[in-house]
Parts: structure tokens; sequence; C-alpha cells
């Protein structure tokens, strides 16, 4: 497949034909279209009552009025809530590379008479999508004691199938003489596995962890069944707790003071690591 | 696929090569551990609750065979939340890859700029749903939202998307249509660059126009990224959850099969049972689809 992301040569002369004004329009507008609600959303966030509850356009707060992050951070723990989210992603989807990096080496360089099925079984998760499993899930972590815990909240997430099929795609991918060269040379698989494959496969691994990033930062279901307790709440569960505590139309800006909190982050960390992420999630498929 | 262990000739258990066998497990147990534990026992646990008539927190359950399927498709309740689910899914599907590939065709003229613009179309994909959604609620906001005003400005009434079931099912599936038209963008982009420039260049000196090359050349050579975003897409749809929850709380307008087996299960009645019947419901119909992609897929490379 093609690059996706294929730079383009900012130098190169562009005649202005029908065709090009056409498509500079195409694009114009679908940028427009993203941008503007986003801009959008955070200007209303530092509207104030007067600016909100109104029927007229009001594009820029007349008044400026930062304190709606301060009042949502009264409302609900916004403080807590940021720390809890990165300790999930951070914690989640570290674990899930390290356990999609490790079931990835066993399937593509050790022996097992039933690998296949192995690699079957664990592919065939992406199928099942985590509302199917969230009620049994929630049963049992809830019988344990999980509720509004970490453990709870990260552990039933934490099998990948996902990850584990893009890195064994690119493990098999490696060159053949380098490992033999390391196996020779009487290196065990443990060794093999920390100073060839990983270090030989960093960009595919760089992409399972951004996918994992985004997607335990937006999870929503799971933390919204397991966590009731405002301290333990993710970013997104706390919105809707923010969201419930609110219901006057001029409690919009504290609303969407909470809503920046959750998407600058990510939207920061794309910026950044745009083409990356985009593989990633172009690769994936399903989930997002 | 074993690339470094050596080959020997087959013979009977030795010590080596169970240990071998061992280290595989080691590498292996603890993901599929976890997903036997968290994927496969609630999988087939459901289809267990969904034999039973039991309220979510309650000791007591009653078996009721297929009483909740039969409930369910004699009600009348499965024709609405199957309707609901068909439109916003085809809805959704339909928009997406449409605008997706007009994107795309845009995007693939590499005119200075399409970098930054395919990066900016594609963040959506990638923003939490429950946090969109919000954002939306307040532009389509009947009283005080931006649309609502620019509506007014052109002299028309904003619609109750609120209120009324129809329409707030519309906004759903237009801010859904936003999130997820930039990764339809992408995926047709790569599929478009893959399209032999020869060919439409023969077809250019044929004669045929521009528009008959995209519809003669470009598009049926597409068909494979389209089948394969179709695919995707619909998964992704019957799967959306979080921007349906955000924007229609109680699941007026937009109770989709997901949305109805969360509402039935942890709101409402808590009707567990009831609830494990839909998503068993909705995991068979993600079966069949997947099972129809890995046929015609198949039969694909075959072809070749």
């Amino acid at each position: 497949m093609n690059h996706p992301m294929s730079p383009t040569a900012p130098s190169r002369r562009v005649r202005l034909t029908p065709l090009t004004v056409r498509d500079y329009l195409v694009l114009l507008l679908a940028v427009l279209i993203v941008v503007l609600p986003l801009g959008y959303m955070i200007l209303a966030s530092f509207k104030g009552p007067g600016d909100l509850a109104t029927t007229d356009l009001v594009v820029f707060p007349e008044v400026w009025k930062p304190e709606n992050y301060s009042e949502a951070a009264q409302k609900v723990p916004f403080g807590r809530l940021f720390l809890n989210s990165g300790i999930v992603t951070v914690v989640g989807a570290g674990l899930k590379v390290l356990l999609a990096i490790l079931t990835a080496y066993g399937l593509v360089f050790c022996e097992f008479p039933a690998k296949k099925y192995v690699f079957w079984g664990v592919l065939a998760t992406m199928m099942v999508p985590p509302q199917v499993t969230a009620l049994p899930n929630y049963v049992f972590v809830s019988s344990l004691g999980g509720e509004n815990t970490y453990w709870g909240l990260i552990l039933p997430g934490l099998g990948t199938g996902f990850g584990t099929f893009l890195l064994r795609q690119s493990f098999m991918q490696l060159p053949y003489e380098v490992l033999e060269a390391a196996h020779l040379d009487g290196a065990g698989h443990w060794r093999r596995l920390w100073h060839c494959v990983v270090p030989m496969s960093l960009p595919s691994i760089a992409t399972v962890a951004l996918v994992n990033v985004v997607y335990e930062w937006n999870d929503y279901l799971w933390p919204l069944i397991i966590i009731t307790e405002p301290e333990m709440m993710t970013l997104p569960r706390g919105l809707t707790l923010l969201q419930n505590s609110e219901s006057a139309a001029s409690s919009f800006g504290v609303l969407m003071a909470g809503t920046v909190m959750v998407l600058l982050p990510i939207l920061a960390v794309f910026a950044f690591l745009q083409r990356h992420i985009v593989n990633g999630f172009t690769q994936g498929g399903v989930k997002g | 696929m074993t690339a470094v262990t050596t080959k020997r000739p087959r013979q009977a258990l030795s010590g080596r090569r169970v240990r071998e066998w061992l280290i595989f497990l080691a590498f292996v147990l603890p993901n599929v551990a976890l997903i036997a534990v968290f994927i496969y026992r609630p999988l087939f646990q459901n289809i267990y609750f969904s034999t039973l008539n039991w309220t979510l927190g309650s000791k007591f359950a009653t078996p009721v065979g297929l009483g909740n399927y039969r409930d369910f498709f004699t009600s009348g309740e499965a024709s609405k939340v199957l309707t609901t689910t068909g439109i916003f899914t085809v809805a959704t599907v339909g928009l997406t890859l449409a605008l997706g590939l007009g994107v795309a065709l845009a995007l693939n003229r590499k005119l200075p700029g399409a970098g930054f613009a395919q990066a900016t179309v594609f963040a959506p994909y990638i923003l939490s749903g429950y946090g969109v959604g919000l954002a939306w609620l307040y532009i389509f906001d009947p009283n005080i939202g931006a649309l609502s005003a620019i509506l007014r400005d052109v002299g028309l009434n904003s619609p109750e998307w609120i209120n009324s079931p129809p329409w707030t099912l519309t906004m759903v599936i237009v801010v859904y249509v936003w999130k997820n038209l930039g990764y339809a963008a992408v995926v047709y982009l790569a599929g478009l660059q893959a399209v032999p420039g020869d060919l439409l260049e023969a077809a250019d000196l044929d004669g045929a126009g521009p528009a008959r090359r995209f519809f003669a050349v470009t598009l049926p050579l597409l068909s494979p990224t389209t089948f394969f975003l179709m695919v995707t897409t619909i998964l992704n749809s019957l799967q959306a959850f979080d921007l349906l929850i955000a924007m229609d709380k109680l699941g007026r307008g937009a109770r989709t099969l997901i949305f109805d087996a969360y509402l039935t299960g942890f709101k409402e009645q808590s009707q567990a049972g009831y609830s494990a019947m839909l998503s068993t419901v909705l995991f068979a119909i993600l079966v069949v689809l997947t099972l129809v992609q890995l046929i015609v897929v198949e039969r694909r490379v075959h072809y070749r």
C-alpha cells in the first residue's frame, strides 16, 4: 500500500486551472468543517452566561471568562480525573504493548504444535466488541471488588488482538540473517527479543502504542460502568458527571471547558505524531 | 514462519522440544489468559445470561430459554430498534464513503497544503466520541446554538434536534459522519495512489473526459478499497456508542441495538437477561458480516 501521508513538495508551482481551484475549494471546505466546530467549542469554553444564553450568534466572547475552567474543576475533581486518565492511559497502553510484543514474538519465533490456532484465537477477539462482554465482565469484576479501583478499570481491557496482529506481521518481515547470527552467538530468546527484534521493530511498536494510547484515553463504556465515585473517574467519564450536574443553558461554558480538557491532549499528541497515528488507525481497520 | 529455530528431523518428544513449547507458552500465556478470562469467558456467559429473566444486581434469575429472543422479535421492539440501527448504519456508511472519496480525490492532486488538509480532516476520528458529542450538542442547541442562529438568519426555524426523535437521529448521523469522514478519506487516498497513471492516460488518449475516466477507470479499480471501507465502517457504526449517549442521553431518537443493550441492562429497569440477549443479537450480526468479508476477500485473492 502506498504511504497515505506522502509529503507534498511546497516549492512546486501550481497552475491555477479551474480544476485546481475546485480542488482547493473542496479542501478548504473540508478543513473549515473540521476546524470551525472545534474552534467554536474552545471559544465557548470562555463564554459567560451573557454570551451563552442568547439566540444571537456569538462567536467571540464579549467578556472572556476563563473561570469556566476553575468552575468545572470545582464541580468535578478535574485534576484528579486528569491523573486517573493519565494513569489508565500510560499503564493500560504500556501493558498492552508489552503483551502484544511477547505474544507476537512467541507466535513468530517459538515452536508449538497448535500455534496456528492460538493465533486465530487471539485474532478473533478483534471481532468481539467490548459492549458484548461488558455485562458479564461487570458482574465478574464487581464480585471481586473491582468497582472504583484502578485494577478494575484497567485489567479487563488488557488482552490484545490488534497489537499482536500488527506486531506479528512486522516481526515476520525482519531479516532472517540478523536473528540467526544472534542465535549462533548463543543469544537466547529473551536476549534476541530485546536486543534484536524490538530495536528493529520500533516504528511498528510506536504505532501500536499510539493507537492504544488514543483508545485508552477516549474509552468510555467500561469506565461508565465500573466507576461511580468521582475520585476514580477518567476524564470522559467525568464529563458525564458534569453534564448531569449542569442543566441550565448558560452552563454550556463550564461543560465546554471540560470537553476541551478531554479533547485537547489528544489533539496535541496528534499534531506531533500524526503520521504514525494515521498509519496505525488505517492499518487497524476496526476500533475507533 | 519459525525463522530461527534449527530444523531437525521429526522425533519423539525430546526434552528440548518440550522446553521450546514451554517457552512459547511463557511468551503468549499472559495475553492468552487475559483474553480467555475477559473476552471469551464473558462472551459465552453473555449467551447464557441471554436465556435468563434476571435483574442486574438481583441474586435470583429465572431461566426462560429463548423467551427474551421471542419477546424481542415478536413485540415490535425488534423492528423499531433494528430500523433505527439500519438507518443509522446505512446513512453513516453511505455518507462517510461518498464524502470521504470526494475529499480523497481533492487530496490526491497533491496541491501544496494537501498534507495539512489531510491531517486536519483525519483529526476528529481519534477524538473522544463523548467529547465530540458534547461539543456538537452546543452547536445544535435549538435555542442558543450556533446552528439555530445561522438558520434564523436565513429565515428558517431550527428543527427540534433534542425533542423530536427523527431529528435527533439525523443530528447524530451528521456528527458521526463528521467524526469518521477523515478515516475514509485517508484510506481512499491510499487506494487512489495505487491507481496506475498509464491507465488513466490511455483513457485520456482515447478521448474519455474526466467524468468518464473517473467512472470507467478509477471507481472500478477502487472497488477493493470501497469494499474494505464498507465493511470496517459498517462494523464501526454498529458499535457506535459514546457519541450517541452524549447527544441522546435517554435514547429517544438514536436508540440503536448497542445503545438499547446498554440502556436496558444498566439503566431503566436493569433487565440484564434482556440486555444480554440484545448484545448477543448484535454479536451474531457482527460475526455474519465478518464471515462475509472473509469469504469475499478469499475469492478476490484466488481471482488474482
